[in-house]
């Protein structure tokens, strides 16, 4: 075993696994930036429209999720010091916790979407060809970026469960954790743009 | 020189598998970058056929050998395979992986299970635009730029070509990722950033292009794709959406991928012309920092697809002028290249031969370029085969005449064998002789108004038509000429030394082929990487 260790020591390079994993962070926030960009021109073109779109969301699920997101964010981020500071069990615990974080954060969402199909309001539909052009777009929007980042939640979830079972491996150990560092990062990211989203889609009105 | 010392090169079989498993499960850089090598001649050979299908088409007016829908399906296979499966990744996955890690001084990339996961991924992303040919309702027939409206609402198998090409976005982004991260924290004790060869320094660059605009393609992509399914509306007038804007979203992305393409191509170059020159390059500083000027400027200069499209006259003039202004750092680059062989001891060796063929073919390709990227000229030659005959001199005649010098330069290093250099020089000739007879009269023929992508042409182009196509002919038999002289040399060739041009980087102080670890004690570097005199 330890000679196992010792060859994993050799090629080891926490610096490097960080730099790497802080330009794949930049290769999605451009990712969504070009949907930011999309954003931008259509709402400089359809204002009102846009206006319209904005008040058939719902704003008190919206902050829920909001909420959720922070909070989960706050969880990796604790399991993180405290696998530094030795606690395996807490660390998986609170792993678990932003596992079930970003769940009911998913289950939220659920109910969102199922509501608004409910409605008629989805991209193609009868009722929202009907509409103005930018509330058109506006609603593909919503989906579109809503969905892309639904995506990444499940990502999320998955790399986290990787991080536990890595941690109940010890693969990750108080002296070698930057892959939970960096799995904690990526679940960040996905925090941050929904920090982004939740106000362009539901608080400009 | 020094006699050879028993070893294991990364050629043999070492891993936990034998044959083929043995390979397709390696880490190694240089393994891996031959499986790239393999990959990418292989889809080559296929977009070459297809090129060479249309040019038969176009031997007479008319019909020749097919109709109108098959000639579009053709002409967006071979843009999709050339473009995002064979000169995208082409040098940097290839010689990128093969070298860039032993010319700094290292034994392998900064993440070598990424690595190898990313030449899966363009494995992925190879089938789906394979498979988008023969599935479905026909091949796409939208061109490779897949333009909206037309893409949003044909028929044919636009999904699945767009999907791989999104998968093998997804796979450029990896290796960027994975060279930026090498070249940072894996460069050899003593090798500061001024004394990096500048093949790792044009992979730098075009790294960082790679990372910061395939992102773009990808949403964009995705859109595209989500246009087509669910009806979202971005790119659709009549939902408010525009076209436009597909175009401006899909060019901030591909004007930048002609430098993932171009860079490393001048990368090559820089290395290829002190070795056969026997002197120090001219320069080394600007060429270094002329690579992050092209990328940084090319970031900012898609525009100038769209002249014809619908923009103000402000952004069109903006765009023009920073086209003009990327000229500068390439032309830096020449300049250069040339001052470097003044007075330098030339051995007219392959390499060289198809380095000297690069420059020439890459200064026609460049001064035209400039022609499209005036507004009032761009407007007349716009879509025609002008346009054409443009982009193969910079992507056939830059970057695959430079896959080609970095073969033969390569080659003794890659396998430890050597080609038959009367035989490759023959090639490199019949090449430069097809090449020039294949796409100069486009030039003519876009400038009378012979329009691309039509698979007709009225009869006063037919000259022109039919000298192209002997050119591609002539191209053909130069191509296999070379590949068959390779393959013999692989099998039949005699040893190759350790260093057989007198190159000075450190790819050449290691035996032929390299062994499995690059080094067996890491190298300390003092000096400066063309240190000839």
């Amino acid at each position: 075993m330890s000679d196992v260790a010792l060859k994993h020591d050799e090629h080891r390079d926490d610096i490097g696994a960080k730099l790497g994993m802080w330009l794949f962070i930049f290769t999605e926030l451009l990712l969504f930036g070009g949907l930011f960009l999309v954003y931008a021109v259509y709402r400089n073109i359809y204002p009102e429209d846009f206006h319209l779109g904005a008040l058939q969301l719902n704003v008190t699920l919206g902050t829920l999720n909001t909420v959720v997101l922070l909070i989960s964010s706050m969880t990796v981020a604790m399991s993180i010091t405290a696998i530094q500071k030795g606690n395996r069990k807490l660390s998986m615990q609170l792993v678990l916790l932003t596992v079930l974080l970003a769940f009911v954060f998913l289950v939220n969402k659920y109910f969102e979407w199922g509501a608004k199909f409910e409605h008629d309001l989805y991209p193609g539909s009868d009722l929202v060809l009907q509409f103005k052009r930018g509330t058109i777009i506006f609603f593909g929007l919503y989906f579109f970026m809503t969905g892309l980042h639904m995506f990444h939640v499940i990502v999320g979830m998955v790399v986290l469960m990787v991080m536990w079972f890595k941690l109940k491996n010890k693969t990750i150990n108080p002296d070698d954790n930057v892959l939970l560092e960096n799995g904690g990062l990526y679940w960040h990211l996905v925090d941050l743009i929904w920090i982004f989203l939740f106000p362009l889609l539901y608080l400009i009105t | 020189m020094t006699t050879t010392v028993p070893y294991k090169s990364y050629l043999e079989p070492h891993g936990k598998y034998r044959g083929l498993l043995d390979w397709l499960t390696s880490t190694d850089h240089k393994r891996i970058g031959l499986m790239y090598m393999y990959a990418i001649g292989a889809f080559f050979m296929i977009g070459v056929i297809l090129g060479l299908l249309m040019r038969i088409e176009l031997f007479s007016p008319g019909e020749t050998i097919m109709g109108p829908q098959t000639y579009n399906g053709i002409f967006t296979v071979h843009g999709v395979i050339m473009i995002f499966m064979v000169v995208i990744p082409g040098l940097s996955a290839v010689f990128g992986n093969l070298f860039m890690p032993i010319m700094i001084g290292a034994k392998d990339v900064a993440f070598p299970r990424l690595n190898l996961f990313s030449w899966y991924i363009f494995i992925v992303g190879a089938i789906l635009a394979v498979l988008s040919q023969f599935t479905g309702n026909g091949p796409p027939d939208t061109g490779w730029t897949f333009y909206a409206p037309y893409s949003t609402q044909t028929g044919t198998n636009v999904i699945m070509a767009v999907t791989a090409a999104f998968v093998l976005g997804f796979s450029s982004i990896l290796t960027g990722l994975n060279f930026i991260v090498t070249i940072h924290r894996m460069r050899a004790p003593g090798m500061t950033w001024f004394k990096m060869p500048l093949f790792p320094w044009a992979l730098y660059s075009t790294a960082w292009i790679q990372l910061l605009a395939t992102p773009i393609v990808g949403i964009t992509l995705l859109m595209l794709i989500a246009e087509r399914l669910f009806r979202i509306g971005f790119f659709d007038p009549a939902l408010g959406g525009d076209p436009i804007l597909f175009q401006h979203l899909f060019w901030i992305y591909s004007h930048p991928a002609v430098y993932v393409m171009i860079l490393p191509a001048m990368g090559v170059i820089t290395e290829i012309i002190p070795t056969f020159c026997q002197r120090k390059v001219f320069g080394y500083k600007a060429i270094a920092l002329s690579s992050i000027a092209i990328a940084g400027v090319g970031y900012l200069v898609w525009g100038h697809h769209m002249f014809t499209s619908g923009m103000s006259f402000t952004a069109r003039w903006v765009f023009s002028f920073l086209t003009f202004i990327v000229a500068v750092p390439s032309a830096i680059k020449v300049f250069n290249w040339v001052a470097t062989m003044y007075k330098g001891s030339i051995a007219l060796k392959t390499p060289f031969l198809y380095s000297v063929a690069f420059i020439f073919l890459f200064m026609i390709g460049g001064l035209t370029g400039l022609s499209l990227g005036s507004l009032a000229t761009d407007v007349h030659v716009h879509d025609t085969a002008y346009v054409v005959a443009h982009f193969h001199y910079i992507i056939f005649g830059g970057m695959g005449f430079a896959f080609f010098a970095a073969l033969h330069y390569w080659f003794p290093k890659m396998y430890g064998k050597m080609y038959n250099e009367r035989v490759a020089d023959i090639a490199s000739l019949i090449i430069f002789i097809g090449f020039n007879i294949l796409y100069f009269p486009q030039f003519v023929l876009g400038l009378q108004g012979m329009p691309r992508r039509y698979f007709d042409y009225l009869p006063q182009f037919e000259t022109g038509e039919i000298l192209s196509t002997i050119g591609g002919f002539i191209l053909f038999a130069g191509l296999i000429l070379m590949i068959g002289n390779l393959i013999r040399g692989h099998s039949k060739g005699k040893q190759a030394p350790e260093n057989p041009w007198g190159g000075k980087t450190l790819e050449w102080t290691i035996p032929s082929p390299p062994p499995i670890e690059n080094f067996d004690t890491p190298p300390v570097v003092r000096k400066e990487p063309y240190d000839y005199e």
